[in-house]
């Protein structure tokens, strides 16, 4: 068995909008050359197992595994794709590397979001067939219905939640990978076209289109490939109920599972004082403060007012999403644990420029799959 | 290597129908619950859940992993679900090894699940979406006739006659008609009415074809030291391997897997085979269409190029015979509910490698076996070597 697992190299590419001069293999491509470069390897070679993230219907394509392996340098060789989120990705290379039987692996995600016309409908088929969907509701009404029992259970108020969408925007300004940074007030926020009531449009990340690939080593393997390796301390996932009519709407204990199955790997006993940042889910404004809660960073309702300290700041006590989150970088559909896992790794490797947060040892990222599902992942990394 | 040891303590499937009334969540659970109940767990004692279904498109739900997981058991519980198309069955039971192999896991759920009815008049439709959306959907290709491509590739190139092929069909079929779980089991089926069943794209008939099905299959595994608690009859994984060649079918030779080859030979490493056609005892290869069984026998290294077919016409391949091949029936006999059917044949040799296979039992005690299944455009191998 292999304890020890490393991040050796990271690679990027889009983060934009839109990406009309790629097709999806050549943006998983550039990403996949740019960290097969910053690890010092060669994937023919090399890499022995390959792990991408995808979900069909957003490809457009059914066993859309099929089209992984050319543009990864990964054709006949160990392949698998699991749908999941970017860190339901990772988790499986940080397993596959601790059997003993791998000691590099190469993790993909990516987005083409550009690609698809009509996502909210996509995404409806998510719903319960039997169930939910004869009701012909847009699918953020998942989140409109949460938004507003976590209100009403916490405390928390639309202000907080505006204020989530303030901060990550700003943050975003820092940011180059950031399509969506802003100055904005409150006001701006709270008065901006509403989506699926108390949830407005801007407190709703974009989608935007990118690829992430990172190679993982084990700890023997890490040490001759770099002098920085960022370890993964401990991984978590968990599936809460899975239907709509049996979950518990104000709090997310699934994220809370998740994230006390990495805090046990990592030995982490007291998240607050032992994590020094966090990129977690923001994919609705009012998911950050919920989050928070539950990966065990505050008590229940307390998330909002501590952010109206600015204890989440970019300078703040504990900076949450400094990247700018995908509110602020734009949501990067299955590719989003990666994005947050990125940028845990280029801040753990000082390497995050204008939005470095000084003297960084253990970062988290927390992601989830998106209404209607209960799926949440957690990763842990440190320098 | 120090690896962690992995084995199966026990298994469930439901039986393999054309419509099934149940839901997908209801087939997961039928088949989740019948496993635990085996080795007398429930999942209070699962740590965690692998799930495998093949494309979202059968059942027309987006994330169809997330829609299955309650019913699979992942009620707030660690849950992934892994793809590698037609290869899926044979993988979930890889990525349960792996989640224990990796020390994160003492007690895992592998269950996958197919329910191909729901899509309307026939599932083979859907398949239409799993080509090049550019090179390839335009031309409307049919699955049936890819594989006519590539049987006749593989009859031309080794000069084997149809009649000889049928025998796998036949074989299967009979094997099956002692399956209680098959749809298609045939006591009496001849290599006559293989040649005169309904040719669907020549050369392939339609009894050279496993059928449309639905169906669920589980497996609970374990760490070594709450396996050797909870039974004495263990059944090791000892070997895995997994290969995916490129998507560009067109310039593959279609008359031999190499991705089969090279994942039975990482599966074989790993168990320490060094001579497969003497060490594997028992064999459950991927059968969607008869031909298919021959190609991969010889990906896998239990026959030579082109030589195959003679495991059957000389018998060897019968349940009686020195290498029983699909015992279970197969996908031709048992039924190809796609992802479940590759997890049948794990269970299978589940059960025969723990004399339990009822009147499908081999004789002599096996004490080694392989699985494999392959999936995607001709593009997947997926090999499972387990012993006792």
């Amino acid at each position: 068995m292999n304890k020890e697992v490393a991040i050796v190299g990271v690679g990027w590419s889009g983060f934009r909008p839109s990406t009309s001069e790629v097709s999806y293999k050549e943006l998983m491509y550039e990403a996949a050359v740019r960290a097969y470069a910053d690890a010092g390897v060669d994937p023919r070679r090399d890499i022995e197992s390959f792990v991408t993230v995808a979900e069909d219907f957003i490809e457009g394509t059914s066993i859309f595994d099929e089209y992984v392996p050319d543009q990864l340098g990964a054709a006949l060789k160990s392949v698998q794709t699991i749908t999941g989120d970017g860190l339901h990705g990772l988790a499986t290379g940080y397993m596959l590397i601790r059997t003993g039987m791998f000691d590099l692996v190469a993790i993909e995600g990516h987005s083409k979001a550009s690609n698809i016309q009509t996502l909210d409908s996509i995404v409806g088929y998510a719903q319960d067939p039997v169930l939910n969907r004869p009701l012909r509701l847009n699918t953020h009404f998942v989140a409109g219905l949460e938004m507003q029992r976590y209100l009403y259970d916490s405390g928390a108020t639309i202000e907080h939640c505006a204020a989530v969408v303030v901060k990550n925007r700003r943050n975003a300004l820092k940011n180059p990978l950031a399509s969506y940074p802003a100055n904005l007030t409150p006001e701006d926020v709270m008065h901006g076209p509403p989506l699926a009531w108390p949830l407005g449009r801007l407190e709703t990340a974009t989608p935007v289109d990118g690829s992430v690939v990172m190679v993982l080593a084990s700890g023997k393997k890490a040490a001759e490939l770099t002098d920085k390796p960022i370890w993964i301390l401990g991984t978590g996932w968990c599936n809460g109920p899975a239907s709509l009519e049996s979950r518990e709407w104000g709090t997310l204990p699934y994220v809370g599972k998740a994230a006390q199955m990495a805090y046990r790997q990592a030995g982490i006993g007291d998240p607050w004082n032992e994590v020094d940042f966090a990129e977690i889910d923001d994919t609705y404004a009012y998911r950050e403060l919920q989050s928070l809660e539950a990966l065990g960073m505050c008590s229940f309702g307390e998330a909002g007012e501590l952010l109206m300290q600015g204890v989440f700041d970019a300078n703040g006590e504990f900076p949450v999403n400094v990247s700018g989150g995908s509110l602020g970088v734009g949501h990067l559909l299955e590719g989003t644990g990666l994005h947050r896992a990125l940028e845990a790794v280029l801040q753990l490797r000082g390497e995050a420029g204008a939005h470095q947060i000084e003297g960084a040892q253990i970062g988290l990222a927390q992601s989830w799959r998106g209404v209607p599902t209960t799926s949440a992942a957690v990763a842990i990394f440190g320098n | 290597m120090g690896m962690r040891k992995v084995a199966v303590i026990g298994a469930g499937m439901t039986k393999f129908v054309r419509r099934a009334l149940e839901t997908p969540k209801e087939l997961s659970w039928e088949a989740a619950k019948m496993a635990l109940d085996s080795c007398e767990l429930t999942m209070d004692d699962v740590d965690g859940v692998c799930f495998g279904t093949a494309p979202d498109a059968f059942d027309g739900v987006h994330m169809n992993g997330e829609y299955c997981s309650d019913g699979a058991g992942a009620w707030n519980k660690p849950f992934m679900r892994s793809f590698v198309g037609g290869g899926t069955g044979v993988f979930v039971p890889i990525q349960g090894w792996y989640h224990v192999a990796s020390g994160l896991f003492d007690v895992v759920l592998v269950v996958a699940e197919e329910k191909m009815s729901s899509y309307y008049p026939h599932a083979q439709a859907a398949f239409l979406t799993i080509f090049d959306h550019t090179t390839e959907r335009p031309l409307k290709p049919n699955l049936l006739w890819i594989f006519a491509l590539e049987m006749n590739r593989y009859m031309t190139t080794y000069g084997i006659p149809k009649e000889d092929i049928a025998r796998v069909s036949v074989q299967h079929k009979r094997n099956a008609a002692n399956h209680p779980c098959a749809l298609l089991g045939e006591p009496n089926i001849t290599v006559e009415d293989v040649l005169n069943s309904e040719v669907l794209a020549w050369p392939v008939q339609r009894f050279d074809v496993s059928p449309v099905s639905d169906g669920a299959v589980a497996l609970v595994l374990a760490a070594e030291h709450v396996a050797k608690r909870l039974t004495d009859k263990p059944v090791w994984i000892e070997g895995v391997g997994w290969h995916l060649d490129t998507a560009y079918w067109t310039n593959r030779d279609l008359a031999y897997p190499r991705y089969v080859e090279y994942a039975a030979r990482m599966a074989y490493e790993m168990a320490g085979i060094k001579e497969p056609r003497k060490e594997i005892h028992i064999a459950e290869p991927y059968d969607p269409f008869d031909y298919k069984v021959l190609h991969h026998l010889e990906g896998l290294q239990l026959a030579e190029r082109g030589k195959a077919v003679e495991l059957y016409l000389s018998g060897a391949a019968a349940p009686d015979g020195d290498l029983p091949i699909c015992p279970s029936g197969g996908l031709l006999g048992v039924g190809n509910p796609i992802a479940a059917a590759g997890l049948m044949k794990v269970a299978e040799l589940f059960w025969q490698l723990r004399g339990e296979a009822g009147a499908r039992q081999v004789p002599g005690q096996p004490k080694r076996g392989l699985a494999q299944a392959w999936g995607d455009l001709m593009q997947v191998g997926t090999v499972v070597v387990m012993g006792r």
